[in-house]
């Protein structure tokens, strides 16, 4: 088993289209640097030096990762985790 | 071209008007690849704003959830300008992050309601034509 990380249609490109893919780490920041090497560019989307971009929810399972522990969230084989681009503006 | 149901227009500016003077916000969810906004989803502006909007996380999550087991998709994404003219905001255009959706803009500045609509991909707005129908043609795809 791994972890199942959905992805939204902007991000797709990062990802040959796909809706899904897995990955594996024990927290996201683990699970974000082994999918950066198989999507490049994908984690730079998704982070900044401050830790999550702040127009991005990204949510373990069903609750907001900003709730739990951010990029040192706890991680493991049978979770999904689910990338949403914030939907904001003025 | 955004083709959609009058019913649906006026259930996206009473909303606005109903959250003014905060900007409302919201989507209509169609069937995938339909580009037919059918299913009106109000949602939270988490900002509660006259200036700015944000889709409550846990709520959008929710949503989102809820178009993927139907197979539906934002089809509009739409929000209100309570003292400025319906056109995109540079933060519009900066966070804009569905590119397949039509970004509804609806002015409630004054009594005359403004509703445009837009394309916002990487950063480029195209406005595009509304056509208000009293109800969508069967088995028509715009």
């Amino acid at each position: 088993m791994a972890i199942e990380v959905r992805i939204p249609t902007i991000l797709r490109n990062y990802t040959d289209g796909a809706k899904a893919v897995e990955g594996g780490g024990t927290t996201l920041d683990e699970l974000f640097a082994d999918l950066e090497a198989r999507h490049p560019g994908l984690r730079d989307r998704l982070v900044d030096e401050k830790g999550l971009r702040r127009f991005v929810n990204v949510y373990l399972n069903d609750e907001d990762v900003r709730f739990l522990g951010g990029l040192d969230t706890e991680v493991s084989d049978g979770d999904t985790v689910t990338v949403l681009p914030a939907v904001a503006g003025g | 071209m955004l083709t959609i149901e009058r019913a649906i227009v006026d259930q996206i500016v009473s909303h606005a008007r109903a959250d003014h003077p905060d900007e409302a916000c919201g989507v209509v969810a169609g069937p995938s690849g339909s580009d037919r906004p059918t299913r009106f989803v109000p949602m939270a502006n988490a900002e509660r704003s006259p200036t700015f909007y944000r889709f409550d996380s846990m709520e959008q999550f929710h949503v989102w959830k809820e178009m993927d087991d139907r197979d539906e998709e934002p089809v509009v994404v739409y929000h209100s300008h309570t003292a400025t003219e319906a056109y995109p905001s540079r933060t519009d255009i900066s966070y804009a992050s569905e590119p397949n959706a039509h970004y509804v803009l609806v002015s409630t500045r004054d009594a005359d309601t403004e509703f445009r609509s837009y394309r916002i991909i990487d950063g480029k707005v195209t406005e595009e034509e509304v056509t208000v129908v009293g109800a969508y043609e069967p088995d028509s795809v715009s």
